[in-house]
């Protein structure tokens, strides 16, 4: 039974590193620009989609990652410099209506570039299962987890120690008052786009050895990693982290100990609860607007 | 005497003959008109991308030769992206526009039943690529099926255990409609043949990890054997983990996944696993006394040829259908729809990809067990099991 628990916890943190990334990736962009940005989970396919066919094409893991990850930052910029600034002033809806446009796009283009076939990417260091007190995972599964904690940290330092990281989030708390102190809100949000897309691209290119990956794999990464964003509460890093572990671990142990049936409608319901009792989010402060 | 003639009177007569023996041509029997809605896109694209790729093959390579009974043949392809309504949608316009004599298509259960009312309503011969058995069960007047049922792979599956003194199974299947009737069919045949189902999970068509639901299994006191009922890479993840947590059961597959796509996609891990498949995917296997033999080997030779693609059974069931459909008309003389749906019924012992097809009014599918093979996976191939 205890093992069995732990099996579960094993899954549900892997998943939930996943879920996390991509929650960060929500949660940069909507810092910079109040815009929910649905093209997120499409980065996480790009990522591992590039990631899977270089590989095949016979290039090194060592290579293949870093450049997948580029390959979706660079396109996240482009998608930003396209669509969101030529949108201009348009108000919160259009932008967020855009960005689901622009999934559908990337979708599309992804299916036409590398097909509708299922791919598989390598994992980093074999897949000989490790065995710890009763529990299997995989080496990628420990890959997953090291990655997270690491991205954590360089987060933490580049938003605490970086002046770009200190104007993403001075642009967060006050865009008005940011860009009265001079600081560029455009780059902020153009530096947003790329860095939620690499964000994205890397939960791709990690989670791809051990669930493959294929056009539409964004899809619901991508809904997954926003219940987590909500979850947490939208906007705040250490939120999005939080409510990735805490939904991946629901689902995991919802499948083990309750049912596996229900597994997917967790993240849905978890996105209604927490909208009806706890707007914003578990570690979400309320702010009440003055009239 | 001498006859001789000029070369001009030669050649007159050359033509006047040719011209006789081409007027059944010219004068053009009406073309028997295919339509066809498919999953090309979307979830169920590895279905009906190959489904339409054998469609334009057959149809080109009839027509190149000259149709049949001098009836070229056209076909409308749309691509319902494996959504229901589209498909509805697609074979009403099929049916309304296109104005087309018999449908081969729906590359899943749940296409297939969107467009099921509306071929019994216009009384169109409608011959489906998709696995349940609920297509063809109640046998409705205009609807046939090519494909093996999921019934008879849960029984295959079954008759197999049972030689291995087997009666112990774990489910774990998909939530999706081919999944979930598979589940069901299981669920109502396994009695039949002494096996007690001793657990029954199930994941979402995106999950990325069931160690949850196969720790359960694990836990679960007296499991022989576990079967999967899935495809896409839900049962290349299922088969992944269940090495990955050193499950010990044999592993059951469902033709879902029997194609070469899954043995690339779940590796090592895929080595042991047991499916039932049709022939086609141990063309080269097959003894030379099979009756199929010929016809797959030909199919798979034409198809690798044209897409430079691995065959798989999907293509071979459009193939089924299609050739249904034109032997059919062979024996019809008419693309009228009534006498083309009679002749359809009326089929016996025509060899398809899927296997001996012996039609008749109380079975539109017309195949037994022997038209699955028993694989297992070795050394990162197939083999028969006998």
């Amino acid at each position: 039974m205890g093992a069995q628990a732990l099996q579960f916890v094993a899954a549900g943190l892997t998943a939930g590193s996943i879920y996390a990334l991509v929650a960060l990736g929500f949660s940069i962009v909507f810092n910079a620009s109040k815009v929910i940005n649905f093209a997120q989970g499409e980065f996480v396919m790009i990522g591992g989609m590039a990631a899977a066919s270089l590989s095949a094409a016979g290039a090194p893991l060592a290579v293949a990652l870093p450049l997948a990850i580029v390959v979706a930052a660079a396109i996240g910029l482009l998608l930003e410099k396209l669509t969101i600034e030529r949108a201009g002033r348009a108000d919160v809806t259009t932008l967020i209506i855009i960005t689901i446009g622009a999934s559908i796009f990337l979708r599309g283009i992804a299916q036409l570039v590398w097909g509708k076939g299922i791919r598989s990417l390598p994992p980093l260091t074999g897949d000989r299962p490790i065995e710890l007190g009763g529990v299997t995972i995989l080496p990628q599964s420990l890959w997953v987890l090291g990655a997270t904690l690491v991205i954590v940290a360089a987060l933490s330092w580049f938003f605490g120690r970086t002046r770009l990281g200190h104007a993403m989030l001075a642009t967060s708390h006050n865009r008005l008052a940011a860009q009265l102190v001079g600081i560029d809100v455009r780059l902020v949000l153009f530096a947003s786009f790329g860095l939620a897309a690499a964000l994205g691209a890397i939960a791709g290119v990690l989670i791809a050895p051990i669930a493959f990956t294929s056009y539409d794999a964004g899809v619901m990464l991508g809904l997954k990693g926003f219940a987590a964003a909500i979850l947490g509460g939208l906007g705040n890093f250490h939120a999005a982290i939080v409510g990735g572990l805490v939904l991946g671990l629901l689902e995991s142990l919802g499948a083990g100990f309750v049912s596996s049936a229900y597994k997917d409608a967790i993240s849905f319901v978890v996105i209604l609860a927490v909208l009806f009792v706890r707007p914003d989010g578990l570690l979400g402060v309320l702010r009440s607007e003055r009239v | 005497m001498r006859i001789s003639l000029c070369p001009r009177a030669l050649r007159n007569a050359a033509l006047a003959g040719a011209a006789l023996l081409a007027l059944p041509v010219f004068a053009a029997d009406e073309p028997l008109r295919i339509g066809a809605f498919l999953s090309v896109t979307g979830p169920a694209a590895f279905l009906g991308d190959p489904e339409q790729k054998t469609l334009e093959m057959a149809v080109d390579r009839i027509n190149a030769s000259g149709g049949v009974a001098g009836r070229k043949l056209v076909l409308v392809v749309y691509d319902d992206a494996g959504d229901a309504e589209k498909a509805r949608t697609f074979a009403k316009r099929l049916l309304e526009q296109d104005k087309v004599d018999v449908i081969v298509g729906g590359s899943t259960t749940g296409t297939t039943m969107a467009a099921i009312p509306l071929a019994e309503q216009s009384g169109t011969p409608f011959v489906s690529l998709a696995g349940a058995v609920g297509i063809v069960e109640p046998v409705k007047k205009w609807v046939f099926k090519t494909p093996h049922t999921d019934r008879m792979a849960c029984e295959k599956i079954f008759a197999d255990m049972q030689s291995r003194k087997m009666t112990k199974l774990a489910l774990i299947s998909g939530t999706g409609g081919f999944d979930k009737s598979m589940r069901g069919e299981c669920l109502k045949v396994a009695p039949k043949y002494a096996i007690e189902v001793v657990a029954d999970e199930s994941y979402g068509a995106a999950d990325t990890d069931m160690t949850a639901q196969l720790t359960k299994i694990k836990a679960a006191t007296g499991v022989q054997a576990v079967l999967n009922a899935g495809f896409g890479q839900g049962p290349a993840i299922v088969t992944k983990n269940y090495r990955q947590l050193g499950l010990t059961p044999v592993l059951y597959q469902s033709h879902g996944v029997a194609s070469k796509e899954f043995i690339r996609l779940a590796g090592d891990a895929a080595e042991g696993v047991r499916l039932p498949a049709a022939a086609l995917l141990v063309a080269e296997l097959l003894g030379d006394g099979d009756a199929q033999k010929p016809v797959v080997v030909a199919y798979k030779r034409d198809y690798e040829a044209r897409y430079k693609a691995d065959v798989s059974a999907f293509g071979g069931h459009a193939y089924d259908g299609l050739m249904l459909a034109v032997d059919a008309l062979k024996r019809a003389g008419s693309t009228d729809r009534a006498k083309l749906r009679d002749a359809i019924e009326a089929t016996r012992g025509y060899v398809g990809t899927g296997g001996v097809v012996n039609m008749s009014a109380a079975d539109h599918l017309g195949l037994d067990l022997t038209a699955f093979q028993m694989l297992e996976v070795r050394k990162g191939n197939w083999v028969v099991v006998r």
